[in-house]
C-alpha cells in the first residue's frame, strides 16, 4: 500500500518538474540558434523555429511535449541534429549507470570500514589519520584528484590508460575520481553513526550480556549506525548514476553527465528537459528503496 | 502490509537491484573491444550534425569532407580547389555560367552512380527554405539563389542550376565569382544521397549503411565516444585512400587530447583548441608541434549606434592606443601575428591596405578632438565578451589597462555566457564586443562581406553605401587586380578610415603529430586536412 502511495505521487510531481524545467529553461535568454553566424535571412530562422514548433505558444509546446512523452518520446535535440534525446540517454545512459555503479561500490566499499574503524579507535592515532584522509576526500575536488591520478597512474606508472571509455582497466582511475568525494563523506557519516549507537542503552545491554565485541559491533551495532548512510545513500546514488560533467570531461567518457551541463549552455531545451526528468525519476525512485530499506534495517521504522 | 512481508519484498527488490547493476556492469565491462583502428585522430567538439547542410563546425565539416565529396575537393597540402565528383569544368567567357562534367566512374558506396540530378538535389536542398540550411548564403552567388532561399521565388527550375544530361550540370552565377570552385569544394555543398533522404528522413545519417560520396563510409557514430569510418572501396580516387579504418575522437579538454597523444592512443591532434595554453611555451619547441597561420580573425567591434562610438575619431582613438604586440606576445603566445586589417594575408591576389597603427600620442589627440581630452567627461563604457573559449577575458583585461594608462578612460568587463553574448550582440546591446570571423574560402570577399550594410553578421549598427558599393562593383569585376582594389579600397574604409572594428591579430595554433609516424598532414591556413591521404609509416 505505501508502495503504491508512493508512486502514485511521483507521477504528480514528475509532472511538476517537468514543468517547471520546461519553462525554467525559457527564461534564459538566447535561443538553440543564436551563433557566432546569423542565419542568411530572417526567413531560415523562421524555418528552424517552425521545425522545432518553437514558433508555438509555450503551453502549446508544452502540451505536445507531454503527448510525445506519454508515448516514451523525448524529442529532438537542437544540438545534435541527426539524434533525438531519446538516442542521446540510449547512448550515454549505461555507460553513466556504470560509471556511477561504480564509483557507489567504491565509496561504500572505503567509506563504511574506514567509518567503523576510525570510530572503533576513537581518539587514537587511527582516528586522526582516518579523519584527516576522509577530509582531504571530501576538500579536494574532482577537478583536482582526476588529473592527479592521471598524472600519477597513468602517465608515470603507466598502470592505467589516461582516457577513454573501453575495457575494465579503463574504468579504475574514473571510479576513484568520482567516488573519493562520497567515499569521504559515508566515512564521515559512518563514524558519527558509530559513536552514537555504541553508546546506546541497547548495546550497554549486549555487552552486559557477555557478547564478544565483534558480535556487539557487527550484529547490533551495525545495523542502526548504517542508517545515516543508507538515507545518504539514495540521493548519492541518483547523483552519481545520472553521470558526472568533470569526470566524464576529464576522461573523455561519453556518458550523459556532460550532456547535462552542456544542454542548457546549447540551449538544447528538450534535452535538457529530457535529462532533468530522468534525473527526477531516479532521485525519486531511490529515495522510495532507501525508505524501503529502513524499514528492513530498523525494526523501529514501520509503513503501513 | 505487514513488515515482514515488506522486508521480504524489499529483500527480493534489492536482489534484483544487485543483479541488474551486476549485469550492466558486467555488460559494459565486456563490451566486446573494437580491432583498433589504423590512425586514430582527436578531431575536436563532438560534431552537431554530419548533414552538409545543417552544420556549420569546422570538426564537423573535416568528417563530412571524408564522406562525402563536393564537385571540387581541397588539395591534401595547399587545401586549394582541385577536380572531385566533376573531372572537369567549362567557364563561359563573363565568367557567370560553368558547366560542370561528372566523373563516369563516380559512385555511391553502394553502387548507384553519382548523377547531375544528385548535384541539383543537393544544391536545391541547401537553399530549401524548409530545411533552413544555415549555409545556404555561400549558394547566393547562383541565378536567383538567395531569391528562392527566402521565399521570394518557389519555382525551383528558376535557379541558375539545372541537368543537362545524366553527366552534366550547369550552374550560371549572378556575377563572375573568382572563388566558386572553392566554394564547390566546401562542406555544405558535398553532394548528398537523395535515395537515403528521401527513405529516411532527418534520421538519413543513424541509418546505416550510410552511402557516401567520398572516399569513407560512416561505420561507427557514437556520441562523445567516437566516429569510426572506413575506406569507401568504390571511391573514384580510392586507390589513393591510404588507410582503411580511421578513428575520430572528440573531445573539449585540451590537457585529456595531450595525454592521449603523449600516451599513444591518438596520433594526430588537429584542432587549434586542443593545444593547451599553459604549456605552449615549452610545446612550441617540439618538433610535432606543428605551427600554423589560420584564415582567421580575432577582433572587436563598436557599437556605433551609441555614444560616444558614433565618433570615428573616438572609435580611432580607442584602435589606436592597443599594444597589439603585447597581447600576441604575453597572452596568446601561439605564434599570432598582430593585425592591423581584417583580412589575414596570404590569399591569392590580395593584399591588405595598411590599417591604424599603434600610435598613443595620436590617439591621446583625436580623443582630446572628439572632446575628451585626457579621457575627461568620457563616459563609462562595458567591453563585452563570452565566457567560452581561451584569452577572452585576459584580453578584455589588457585592453582595460592599456586604454585607462594611454587615453585615461575607464571601462567595465562584461562577460555572458556564450547564447547570451550572441543574442547581446545581434541586438546591438553593447557598446565594445570581442569578435572573431574565420573564412571559409580562399577570397577577401569571405571576410569583408560581412560588413555589409545588410549583411546579418555585421553588427556593429555601422552601414556605409560607399562599402557597399565598393563589394558590389569588386563582384561584378572580372579582372583579379582591378578587382583587388575595388577590394582593397573597401577594406581601406572598414580598418582605416571608418573603424567601426578593430583587427587585433590573425589566428594560428598548433596541430600535434609526429611526422616520423605520420604522413599526408599538411599544415594549411585552412587547417584542412582531407583523411584520404593521411596513413600511418
Amino acid at each position: 500500500m505505501f508502495i503504491l502511495k508512493r508512486l502514485a505521487y511521483m507521477l504528480p510531481m514528475l509532472a511538476l518538474i517537468s514543468f517547471l524545467a520546461f519553462m525554467l529553461v525559457r527564461l534564459a535568454p538566447g535561443g538553440p540558434f543564436d551563433r557566432e553566424r546569423t542565419p542568411a535571412s530572417p526567413e531560415i530562422e523562421r524555418a528552424l523555429n517552425a521545425k522545432y514548433h518553437l514558433d508555438e505558444p509555450l503551453w502549446q509546446q508544452y502540451v505536445r511535449y507531454l503527448g510525445d512523452l506519454v508515448r516514451g518520446d523525448f524529442g529532438p535535440s537542437t544540438k545534435y541534429r541527426n539524434h533525438t534525446v531519446n538516442d542521446i540517454i540510449a547512448q550515454g545512459l549505461p555507460i553513466s549507470l556504470s560509471l556511477g555503479a561504480l564509483a557507489f561500490c567504491f565509496a561504500m566499499g572505503v567509506g563504511i570500514p574506514l567509518g567503523v574503524w576510525t570510530a572503533l579507535r576513537r581518539g587514537r592515532w587511527q582516528d586522526y589519520l582516518g579523519g584527516l584522509a576522509a577530509l582531504m576526500a571530501i576538500c579536494v575536488p574532482g577537478l583536482v584528484i582526476g588529473p592527479l591520478l592521471t598524472m600519477l597512474f597513468a602517465i608515470e606508472l603507466k598502470w592505467f590508460p589516461v582516457a577513454l571509455w573501453e575495457s575494465s582497466w579503463h574504468f579504475v582511475l574514473p571510479t576513484i575520481t568520482l567516488g573519493l568525494y562520497f567515499a569521504g563523506r559515508i566515512a564521515r557519516l559512518m563514524r558519527e553513526g558509530m559513536l552514537n549507537t555504541l553508546h546506546a542503552e541497547f548495546i550497554t545491554t549486549a555487552r552486559a550480556k557477555g557478547l564478544g565485541e565483534g558480535a556487539v559491533v557487527w550484529k547490533h551495532a551495525f545495523r542502526l549506525a548504517v542508517l545515516p548512510v543508507v538515507s545518504y545513500s539514495g540521493p548519492l546514488l541518483a547523483d552519481l548514476l545520472t553521470g558526472s560533467f568533470v569526470v566524464e570531461s576529464i576522461f573523455q567518457i561519453p556518458g550523459i553527465g556532460v550532456f547535462l551541463v552542456n544542454s542548457f549552455q546549447n540551449r538544447d531545451y528538450l534535452m535538457l528537459v529530457g535529462l532533468v526528468l530522468l534525473y527526477a525519476v531516479l532521485l525519486l525512485g531511490l529515495n522510495l528503496i532507501v525508505d524501503i530499506a529502513y524499514s528492513v534495517l530498523d525494526p523501529r521504522v514501520r509503513y503501513e | 502490509m505487514s513488515v515482514f512481508k515488506l522486508r521480504r519484498q524489499a529483500g527480493r527488490l534489492s536482489y534484483k537491484v544487485a543483479f541488474v547493476a551486476i549485469l550492466v556492469l558486467t555488460f559494459t565491462a565486456c563490451v566486446q573491444k573494437e580491432p583498433p583502428a589504423d590512425l586514430v585522430i582527436i578531431n575536436g567538439p563532438e560534431p552537431e550534425s554530419l548533414d552538409p547542410a545543417l552544420t556549420t563546425g569546422q570538426a564537423d565539416g573535416r568528417i563530412i569532407l571524408s564522406l562525402f565529396e563536393g564537385l571540387t575537393r581541397y588539395k591534401a597540402d595547399t587545401a586549394l580547389p582541385e577536380p572531385g565528383l566533376a573531372e572537369r569544368w567549362d567557364i563561359s567567357e563573363d565568367g557567370r555560367t560553368y558547366i560542370f562534367y561528372l566523373r563516369t566512374n563516380a559512385v555511391w558506396s553502394a553502387g548507384e552512380p553519382i548523377a547531375a540530378e544528385d548535384v541539383v538535389y543537393s544544391w536545391r536542398r541547401i537553399l530549401d527554405p524548409a530545411i533552413a540550411c544555415e549555409y545556404s548564403s555561400l549558394l547566393f552567388y547562383i541565378k536567383n539563389g538567395e531569391e528562392f532561399a527566402i521565399g521570394k521565388i518557389k519555382d525551383p527550375s528558376l535557379l541558375g542550376l539545372r541537368a543537362l544530361d545524366a553527366q552534366t550540370v550547369q550552374v550560371n552565377l549572378n556575377n563572375p565569382t573568382p572563388f566558386f570552385l572553392d566554394i564547390c569544394a566546401y562542406p555544405t555543398l558535398c553532394i548528398v544521397p537523395r535515395h537515403a533522404i528521401n527513405k529516411s528522413g532527418d534520421r538519413w545519417l543513424t541509418a546505416y549503411p550510410v552511402p557516401s560520396s567520398g572516399a569513407y563510409e560512416l561505420e561507427t557514430w557514437r556520441l562523445n565516444d567516437k566516429i569510426r569510418v572506413r575506406k569507401n572501396p568504390r571511391y573514384w580516387d580510392a586507390a589513393n585512400t591510404r588507410s582503411s579504418v580511421v578513428d575520430l575522437l572528440p573531445c573539449l579538454s585540451a590537457s585529456t587530447a595531450l595525454n592521449l597523444y603523449e600516451t599513444g592512443q591518438a596520433d594526430i591532434v588537429w584542432d587549434k583548441e586542443l593545444a593547451p595554453t599553459e604549456l605552449i611555451d615549452i610545446l612550441k619547441k617540439r618538433p610535432d608541434f606543428h605551427g600554423f597561420d589560420y584564415l582567421g580573425t580575432y577582433f572587436f567591434r563598436f557599437n556605433v549606434t551609441r555614444k560616444p562610438f558614433d565618433d570615428v575619431r573616438v572609435r580611432k582613438a580607442l584602435a589606436m592606443a592597443i599594444d597589439k604586440e603585447r597581447i600576441v606576445g604575453k597572452i596568446t603566445r601561439a605564434g599570432e601575428k598582430v593585425a592591423h586589417s581584417l583580412v589575414p594575408p596570404g590569399l591569392p591576389d590580395y593584399a591588405s591596405p595598411p590599417g591604424l597603427e599603434y600610435d598613443p600620442a595620436e590617439a591621446r589627440r583625436l580623443l582630446a578632438e572628439a572632446g575628451f581630452p585626457g579621457g575627461n567627461n568620457f563616459p563609462l563604457f562595458h567591453y563585452l565578451y563570452n565566457n567560452t573559449g581561451r584569452n577572452h577575458e585576459q584580453i578584455a583585461v589588457e585592453l582595460q589597462e592599456m586604454w585607462r594608462r594611454e587615453l585615461g578612460i575607464h571601462m567595465e568587463l562584461r562577460k555572458l555566457e556564450w547564447k547570451v553574448y550572441f543574442r547581446a550582440q545581434n541586438m546591438l546591446d553593447y557598446d565594445l564586443c570581442r569578435s572573431s570571423w574565420i573564412g571559409d574560402y580562399n577570397d577577401a570577399s569571405t571576410f569583408l562581406d560581412v560588413f555589409l550594410s545588410n549583411n546579418g553578421n555585421n553588427r556593429t549598427g555601422w552601414k556605409n553605401t560607399q562599402y557597399d558599393s565598393l563589394l558590389r562593383r569588386a563582384n561584378a569585376q572580372r579582372d583579379v587586380a582591378e578587382r583587388a582594389k575595388l577590394l582593397q579600397a573597401a577594406e581601406k574604409l572598414l580598418v582605416r578610415d571608418e573603424a567601426p572594428i578593430v583587427p587585433v591579430y590573425i589566428y594560428a595554433g598548433f596541430e600535434y603529430y609526429d611526422t616520423n609516424k605520420i604522413e599526408g598532414v599538411f599544415s594549411n591556413m585552412r587547417s584542412e586536412h582531407p583523411l584520404r591521404t593521411i596513413r600511418k609509416k
